[in-house]
């Protein structure tokens, strides 16, 4: 069985930081929109907010990393061999098929998930950021002339925060879905994954 | 040698003697000051001028008047003098002697009992001479001693000899010594505003609220400013005045301030008494949320947030007042009054019935300054509903208004139920219509509406009416300031305005419902999908 290191040092501490990050704002970020009461909306609008300049912070940490490691590529999307890890998901994980997909250095993520977080990327995060820093400073752009309704915002930034709540639902089920159950969060952890194992279990 | 020795040391001695001289002259010359009063230029109980018997307030006040001599043209242009004001907004004539209100009505024909809080002598009905100098009353803003009284019925008037008041209650008002309160005027402070303005409306705390007479010695919870053993403001310090003219009105209030900090030597015409005047824009500072608090001053009046509840300091305020009631007698045809179980009175056969509160939490409403009276003569549209008699100006679009706290006093009063127009009843007096001695309400608005030349059908209804009153004064301590949670959730202190998103109190229903449909689907997608694994799972 080999063995090969996938995640590295830095994307490790980006993706569990995010983690954590992320669940915290979605936490905070639903008392915020009435959803419940847990922290008060105080503490949670104060917690919000730190962990969103947090966020921002990581992201172009992240951003910069992408670009000078080349690793932006992993999420070109493309369709090859996307029926096949599709029709995996729908019958042949419950036949016990092994993984049609293979993971390699260059390629750490089947075509699903790379299209996947590449949604979140382009889509999710940029619709959470831009309405994100508009609810933050609607008034200083108020002050400049430029009058954003915060309904509009506050509506935008809402259809982002369940987006991210499906996305997150759908990541954390599907990360059981490795050779183990705990394979993938294992490879997360350590940053070694199982490379071309032919028969898990 | 010696001799040498011997003049060197008287030398030295006498150097030490001089220099003994010097530290003792010295200290005498850079001893302080005699004692002096800092508070003003002159102590009145130096000018033999005020050293008499004086035998009426006006007679005081032509002596005032010899050295102060631009002063009672000064009070003449006032609407604490004229009781009229024209509103240059819309043309609406308010002041005293003109609005009517939801608490005792109106001033045409009570003029001797509401005048005690004219700042006047004589006024007694409409012939009253404003353009008489001595007519002035000075003492009444300027007393120091606490011992200067006017009392209702007397015009304006303090007692010049000991009185019993009401008639036949046993209390006795003493005499005013105008020559001991002469000698010793100042500034104005909390004491003489508040001699009227703690207790309009009839008594302590019934109108405003937020101004009684737990604020003629605060402490910091009461208000912050006013806290006599802190900064200790007295009204003029906000209400700051210049030729006897005091700021901030009723009647053309300031709904958003937008002028910032007032600043020495820039002309600033606006409204001292507003908080931005000293608090400019940006108030918050020194806090992690001060960004955010800040951003709510575009919507959110101070007031809203800093004044969590009215009526703190131990005095309730009333809260509703039900004309309708009144005039219910005891058996024996006497008049009667019924108190709570805190003494104080919900029923008065003069008055009806009332509700009082204490720590009361406003209400909420857009306010833009603009404020339109239902005058006497005003048509009363609907008289099932309820009669604004002020009706407050604002909305969220208009970028004037602010949300506003108010003291929103509920009630039912007489109306002419014919003419349907509200009516100005001769309450108070001890004649053969006053309302407060006859219980009739025919004879007491026909009175009134003679004296304030108005018609009258003779028919008398009650309709419900209400008056808001913005709210600005027992600034609550910092600490003590609306948390965000009383906004920003559903049923919240703002539940009712509209036109602003609130967090926490507003969501899109669609959005929501397809989010949940969407993050659920999701969860249930994941769950059947796991289940199938588990259940096929090969053995």
């Amino acid at each position: 069985m080999e063995r090969i290191y996938i995640f590295t040092r830095f994307e490790r501490f980006w993706h569990w930081t995010q983690a954590l990050l992320v669940i915290g704002m979605l936490l905070t970020g639903f008392e915020i929109h009435g959803t419940y009461h847990l922290l008060g909306f105080a503490k949670a609008h104060q917690i919000h907010g730190i962990a969103a300049w947090a966020l921002i912070i990581l992201w172009v940490f992240a951003i910069f990393w992408h670009f000078v490691t080349g690793e932006w590529r992993q999420y070109i999307p493309t369709m090859k061999n996307a029926d096949v890890v599709l029709r995996h998901y729908a019958l042949g994980i419950f036949r016990g098929e092994p993984h049609p997909f293979k993971v390699t250095r260059r390629q750490k993520h089947n075509p699903l998930q790379a299209q996947a977080y590449l949604m979140v990327k382009v889509l999710i995060n940029p619709l959470l950021w831009i309405s994100g820093l508009l609810y933050l400073y609607y008034n200083e752009l108020a002050a400049l002339g430029q009058h954003f309704d915060l309904a509009t915002i506050a509506l935008a930034h809402t259809i982002g925060a369940f987006l991210m709540l499906a996305f997150f639902i759908a990541h954390v089920y599907l990360i059981t879905t490795g050779d183990t159950v705990g394979a993938h969060l294992k490879a997360m952890l350590t940053g070694w994954e199982h490379g071309e194992e032919k028969n898990p279990r | 040698m010696s001799a040498r020795i011997l003049r060197r040391i008287a030398t030295e001695w006498s150097g030490g003697l001089l220099l003994a001289a010097l530290l003792v002259g010295g200290s005498a010359l850079a001893s302080e000051p005699p004692p002096v009063r800092l508070d003003s230029t002159a102590d009145h109980s130096k000018y033999k001028e005020l050293q008499q018997e004086f035998a009426s307030g006006p007679e005081l006040t032509k002596v005032c008047l010899s050295c102060h001599t631009e002063a009672a043209k000064q009070v003449h242009r006032t609407k604490h003098w004229t009781w009229d004001f024209l509103n240059p907004e819309n043309q609406q004539r308010l002041g005293k002697k003109n609005v009517i209100n939801n608490f005792c009505i109106s001033v045409p024909s009570n003029y001797a009992f509401c005048t005690s809080c004219h700042v006047g002598y004589g006024w007694k009905d409409a012939s009253f001479d404003f353009t008489a100098e001595e007519n002035v009353d000075c003492l009444v803003c300027h007393d120091t001693t606490g011992s200067y009284r006017k009392l209702p019925g007397l015009a304006g008037h303090p007692p010049y000899k000991d009185v019993e008041i009401p008639p036949g209650s046993g209390k006795i008002a003493k005499a005013v010594d105008l020559s001991r309160v002469a000698q010793k005027v100042g500034k104005t402070s909390r004491d003489t505003c508040g001699a009227c303005h703690f207790f309009g409306g009839g008594g302590d705390g019934v109108k405003h609220g937020d101004m009684d007479s737990s604020l003629a010695s605060p402490d910091k919870e009461v208000d912050v400013h006013m806290d006599a053993t802190g900064l200790d403001f007295t009204c003029g310090t906000c209400h700051k005045t210049a030729s006897h003219d005091v700021p901030g009105s009723r009647y053309t209030p300031v709904g958003k301030d937008k002028g910032g900090a007032h600043m020495r030597g820039k002309e600033d015409k606006s409204n001292p008494a507003t908080c931005q005047a000293c608090h400019g824009l940006s108030p918050h500072k020194d806090s992690g949320m001060a960004a955010k608090l800040n951003h709510h001053t575009d919507k959110i009046a101070c007031q809203t947030c800093h004044i969590p509840a009215i009526a703190r300091g131990g005095v309730a305020t009333k809260m509703s007042w039900d004309w309708s009631t009144a005039g219910r007698l005891t058996p024996d045809g006497k008049p009667m009054i019924k108190k709570d179980d805190k003494g104080r009175v919900i029923y008065d056969s003069k008055k009806g019935d009332f509700t009082l509160g204490e720590n009361v939490v406003p209400e909420y409403a857009w306010f833009n300054g603009k404020v339109s009276y239902t005058l006497l003569g005003d048509k009363i549209e609907n008289i099932e509903g309820v009669t604004h008699i002020n009706k407050l100006g604002g909305s969220a679009t208009d970028g004037e208004s602010l949300i506003w706290p108010m003291k929103v006093f509920r009630g039912a009063q007489p109306f002419d139920a014919v003419n349907k127009t509200l009516v100005t009843p001769h309450t108070a007096g001890n004649d053969d219509t006053a309302y407060w001695k006859n219980f009739g309400w025919e004879k007491a608005i026909e009175t009134g509406m003679k004296v304030a030349g108005a018609d009258f059908s003779g028919k008398v209804g009650f309709i419900k009416t209400d008056m808001s009153w913005p709210i600005t004064h027992m600034v609550a301590p910092k600490e003590k300031a609306l948390g965000c949670s009383e906004c920003h959730t559903r049923g919240g202190r703002l539940d009712a305005i509209d036109g602003v998103y609130i967090p926490g109190r507003d969501a899109n229903r669609l959005v929501n419902l397809i989010g949940w449909i969407v993050a659920g689907g999701t969860l249930a997608a994941v769950a059947l999908h796991g289940l199938i694994r588990i259940v096929r799972r090969p053995r």
